[in-house]
């Protein structure tokens, strides 16, 4: 069979050498119940990506949060628990204290860190547990269909703040990244994005460093990403792409917020 | 005969913990069972390598136990009634991902911040459940320290045999009074792999996935149904409890841990009455001796249960006996002990007198 465009078999090209994309070996082939256009795909790709890459996929155990990524499990081909809501930097905590010499993430969503799990990631953080904490910050409580979270920003409407979040009687957006930076057991602290392909490679150096840092047993790294939730904020996945590069970036600024120091 | 020391229940606990060769201690102080975090943090790491870790609460520490025990490793944590109520929802998730842990509750008084002294009100939170959902945990109840000592090997048999939690209900008086105890054996801390915990997704097989969510409610059902099998199967196999004087029993005189002592007493100084009076002390309190209230019920005038509550574990004695025969009910509350005296002067009142 010859392709019309290229004027080329296609037995020729579809060759092992020639492969520039695939769905890594630790990703379950299956299908994602997430809408389309969200960015946890992308984050739970990139996630695998690394840990392929790194060899890690028997060595590492993983966190589950309660929200949209509950399942997380059911597309990460490694050994998970499923925490309660909140608790996911608690189960961690035991996962890693009973396994010190293997790789243990959580996998978070504004709401399970920073609301109610509040407690248990800055005790995690300041405890300096030894793993990695993966925050997604879409600045929404997806699951349950578009209330506010502690991330939401101020004027942000969701169904809780149907006129605007007003900071006054609904306080503040929480930057819970820069809450913990300055505590001494936290050893990295990123913000990162998934909405063009460039920030998706960086996102992934990121993730790649933070599991460096804990094989080299430096501390609590957080990797944010502030993502999108089209569903929610009633968009279509490009206009949300564009309220995550206009509205929510500005406020929660991308790049390294604390990296280890370089022992010399 | 092992090594005899005189201890408080709760270092008598903490002890055993060590000999059992436990893994992992996550826990809050609290009184009056601070003790036991205080006794493992000082002796357990250096002499088993045990992981002792005071975590930010209790709910952070009941957290802490889920993930230990998900990756198969025994776990344990100590709390009092307030920290062991803010440790129900992650009992409810423990129960329902069917992972095998031991926690000890040292009841005081209550409802609310209550009183540090000795109670028995949290026997419905423990044996009906205590979070949401249908799931129960297997509760001991100890009544004096060499229990305290003997149920942590005990319990955590039974947590792996069933992969469920298992509580040690006790008291306030028996966390801190002092007994002469024979430790068990020390046993060397097992690095033992289970098919479900997860330690890494195994080269050649499938990765393991801890979780309560089942979306599906057919699937919801079947673990429903997995549970209450476990859970028939555990009131077969593991009811557990203590007679004395029923061959020739009048009357029965209940309670469970610290207060069955003092019935015991009460049963003594009654017979010297003349009273033919008979004991019985449920052990397990989930799955709770039915059979032994049921057998005894038709053959004696009434059972007098006494706890320090308002009147919990006598519900299970009326379900068990089923109308047989009649059942009253003498409590203190508040962390007030009953007397056998007292016990006994009300036993005449409601059993004797009115004859």
């Amino acid at each position: 069979m010859a392709s019309e465009i290229l004027d080329v078999a296609i037995e020729d090209i579809v060759k092992p050498e020639n492969l520039v994309y695939r769905r890594p070996s630790t990703l379950v082939d299956t299908e994602m119940h997430y809408c389309p256009g969200c960015g946890h795909s992308t984050v739970h790709k990139i996630f695998m990506e690394v840990v392929e890459e790194m060899g890690i996929q028997n060595e590492i155990i993983g966190v589950a949060p309660v929200g949209c990524s509950v399942f997380a499990y059911q597309y990460m081909d490694i050994d998970m628990q499923q925490a309660p809501h909140g608790r996911a930097c608690a189960v961690a905590t035991g996962i890693k204290r009973m396994l010190p010499d293997k790789f243990v993430f959580t996998y978070q969503g504004d709401g399970d860190l920073a609301a109610i799990g509040g407690n248990e990631t800055l005790h995690a953080a300041n405890r300096g547990e030894n793993f990695l904490v993966i925050f997604i910050n879409n600045a929404i409580y997806g699951m349950t269909s578009g209330q506010m979270a502690p991330t939401t920003i101020e004027g942000m409407v969701t169904t809780t703040s149907p006129y605007g979040r007003d900071v006054k009687t609904m306080g503040y957006p929480l930057k819970f990244g820069e809450l913990i930076a300055p505590l001494p057991g936290v050893a990295y602290v990123t913000r990162q994005s998934v909405h063009t392909v460039q920030n998706v490679r960086r996102a992934k150096k990121a993730l790649q460093r933070a599991l460096e840092y804990q094989k080299q047993g430096l501390g609590f790294c957080l990797v944010e990403i502030v993502t999108n939730c089209p569903s929610n904020w009633k968009m279509t996945p490009i206009e949300s792409n564009k309220y995550v590069q206009n509205v929510l970036i500005p406020f929660y600024p991308l790049g390294d917020i604390k990296v280890p120091e370089v022992k010399k | 005969m092992g090594e005899v020391k005189l201890m408080k229940g709760n270092e008598a606990l903490a002890e055993a913990a060590i000999r059992a060769g436990v893994d992992a201690y996550f826990g809050y102080p609290i009184t009056p069972q601070s003790e036991v975090i205080e006794y493992l943090s000082r002796e357990a790491t250096k002499r088993t390598g045990m992981v002792v870790l005071q975590a930010e609460s209790e709910i952070g520490a009941i957290n802490m136990i889920y993930g230990a025990a998900g990756c198969g490793k025994k776990a344990m944590t100590t709390s009092s009634s307030p920290g062991i109520s803010l440790m129900q929802e992650g009992l409810s998730y423990i129960a329902s991902a069917e992972l095998p842990c031991l926690l000890a509750n040292i009841n005081r008084g209550g409802p609310g911040l209550g009183t540090i002294q000795p109670a028995q009100g949290d026997y419905f939170q423990a044996t009906k459940g205590g979070g949401h959902g249908d799931y129960r945990l297997l509760v001991l109840a100890p009544y004096n320290v060499q229990e305290m000592a003997d149920f942590v090997k005990l319990g955590f048999d039974l947590a792996f045999k069933y992969r469920n939690p298992v509580m040690i209900l006790a008291d306030g008086a028996l966390g801190q009074m002092m007994e002469k105890v024979e430790l068990p054996p020390q046993l060397p801390r097992e690095n033992k792999e289970y098919p479900w915990a997860t330690t890494g997704k195994p080269k050649n097989g499938e990765r393991r996935i801890i979780t309560s969510l089942h979306i599906q409610p057919e699937k919801m059902e079947e673990i429903n149904l997995r549970l209450q099998r476990k859970y028939k199967q555990m009131e077969e196999e593991e009811v557990r409890y203590q007679t004395k004087n029923l061959e020739d029993a009048e009357y029965v005189f209940t309670a469970f841990g610290l207060v069955s002592r003092i019935a015991l007493k009460a049963m003594d100084l009654g017979r010297q009455k003349g009273y033919k009076i008979g004991w019985i002390r449920p052990i397990t309190l989930y799955p709770f001796p039915k059979k032994v209230f049921a057998e005894i019920a038709p053959k004696v005038k009434g059972i007098l249960d006494i706890e320090m509550n308002a009147g919990q574990m006598v519900e299970d004695v009326m379900l068990s006996v089923q109308g047989k025969t009649r059942v009253e009910f003498y409590g203190r509350m508040g962390g007030v002990v009953p007397t056998p005296e007292e016990i006994l002067e009300n036993f005449e009142k409601m059993f004797i007198k009115g004859e």
